[in-house]
């Protein structure tokens, strides 16, 4: 039996649904398209096969979410990472803040920043720059989101230009999105190995 | 190309054409217009499995009411009111009312959850929506939907910030 995961963790355990994914051989044409649009489509994951409950949302949500973590200029890839893992921290979706945590490590080099957020969540302590964009993404994530304009005002300060902190606006809110599924329809389990 | 001043979105954070932060927002355009159709896949999908356009409806405007957010609750209820039969739910926009039906109930109380407090949910959360006679695919409909609402907010909240914030700098 896999050990369910309930701490903060960089390691990315497996991902198992409360509800019964779609069989892939039983999914209809509305299914399969929707999810053809995720990133890796040569072994469909649990999680998007448990999404395929709902093709029509799926189908929009799938290139809204590589657009916005993925997009090119704008950002950079390890900062909306950073606003990820701020978003996942807050709505405690261990699975999502292992992966966004991992490939903020990878981005980076460095597993300092994250292990910090590990270990202290919404009061982790870092640099200047990294402290406005992790601070600006818990206020938004909580209910109701607790944002001000100080904190826009705090982010121009540390040096985002407006295209810069709407990519954080949305990098922080997809996750808004994100969590709520990754963390209600299921859970993280320790991978086998 | 999309013009984002005609957005849902841009609606939503008060935006007039000329604010500056809608030359931001033009940049992300194609962003803009898959989050206005992600708004249509969960409030009025062509397939609505177990959830009804009006059901729904009346869960985005709890669920902004919640928020405490008189724009999002003035749009939503304006388009509950064009689903059908939303006159059979229009008791329940108050998001601490219940009809007293077991299934409508129990999809009320989590679709709260899933707003308002995510993190608390579980696994026994699910069961219980099993037990109440909810189909599995409409668990993740109702997951996708309040979900959406969590996004949409949050980004209309940081649009609502970035235009404020922007005038009191200028």
């Amino acid at each position: 039996m896999s050990r369910v995961v309930h701490e903060f963790t960089a390691t990315v355990p497996e991902w198992r649904p409360y509800v019964t994914p779609v069989k892939l051989e039983e999914a209809s044409a509305a299914q399969l398209a929707a999810m053809k649009v995720t990133p890796s489509n040569k072994k469909v994951s649990d999680y998007v096969l448990t999404l395929a409950h709902d093709p029509e949302s799926l189908s929009h949500r799938s290139p809204l979410f590589n657009g916005i973590m993925y997009g090119r200029d704008g950002l950079s890839r390890a900062e909306r990472e950073l606003g990820a893992v701020g978003a996942s921290v807050v709505n405690r979706c261990v699975y999502c803040a292992a992966v966004h945590a991992s490939r903020y490590n990878q981005l980076i080099g460095d597993e300092a920043t994250m292990a910090e957020i590990f270990a202290k969540e919404a009061k982790a302590e870092l640099g200047e720059r990294e402290q406005a964009i992790f601070d600006f993404s818990v206020k938004l994530s909580a209910f109701p989101p607790e944002a001000e304009e100080s904190d826009v005002a705090r982010l121009r300060a540390a040096g985002l230009s407006e295209i810069e902190i709407l990519d954080l606006v949305m990098s922080a809110a997809i996750f808004g999105w994100a969590n709520r599924l990754m963390h209600t329809l299921g859970e993280p389990v320790a991978a086998e190995g | 190309m999309t013009d984002v001043s005609a957005t849902l979105v841009a609606k939503l954070a008060h935006l007039r054409p000329t604010d500056e932060v809608v030359r931001a927002l033009a940049q992300r355009a194609e962003l803009v217009a898959l989050s206005d159709a992600s708004a249509e896949a969960v409030l009025a999908p062509e397939d609505p499995g177990g959830l009804p356009h009006a059901v729904r409806g009346i869960i985005a405007v709890r669920a902004s009411e919640r928020l405490g957010d008189e724009t999002m609750k003035d749009h939503y209820y304006q388009r509950f009111t064009t689903c059908d039969d939303w006159y059979d739910h229009a008791g329940l926009a108050d998001p601490d009312t219940f009809s007293g039906d077991e299934r409508l109930d129990a999809l009320l109380r989590h679709a709260d959850r899933l707003i308002a407090a995510p993190k608390t949910a579980t696994r026994e959360h699910v069961e219980a929506l099993k037990a109440a006679g909810v189909a599995e695919a409409d668990i993740v409909r109702l997951a996708e939907l309040c979900a959406f609402l969590g996004y949409q907010s949050r980004l209309v909240i940081g649009l609502r910030l970035m235009k404020t914030s922007m005038e009191k700098s200028a």
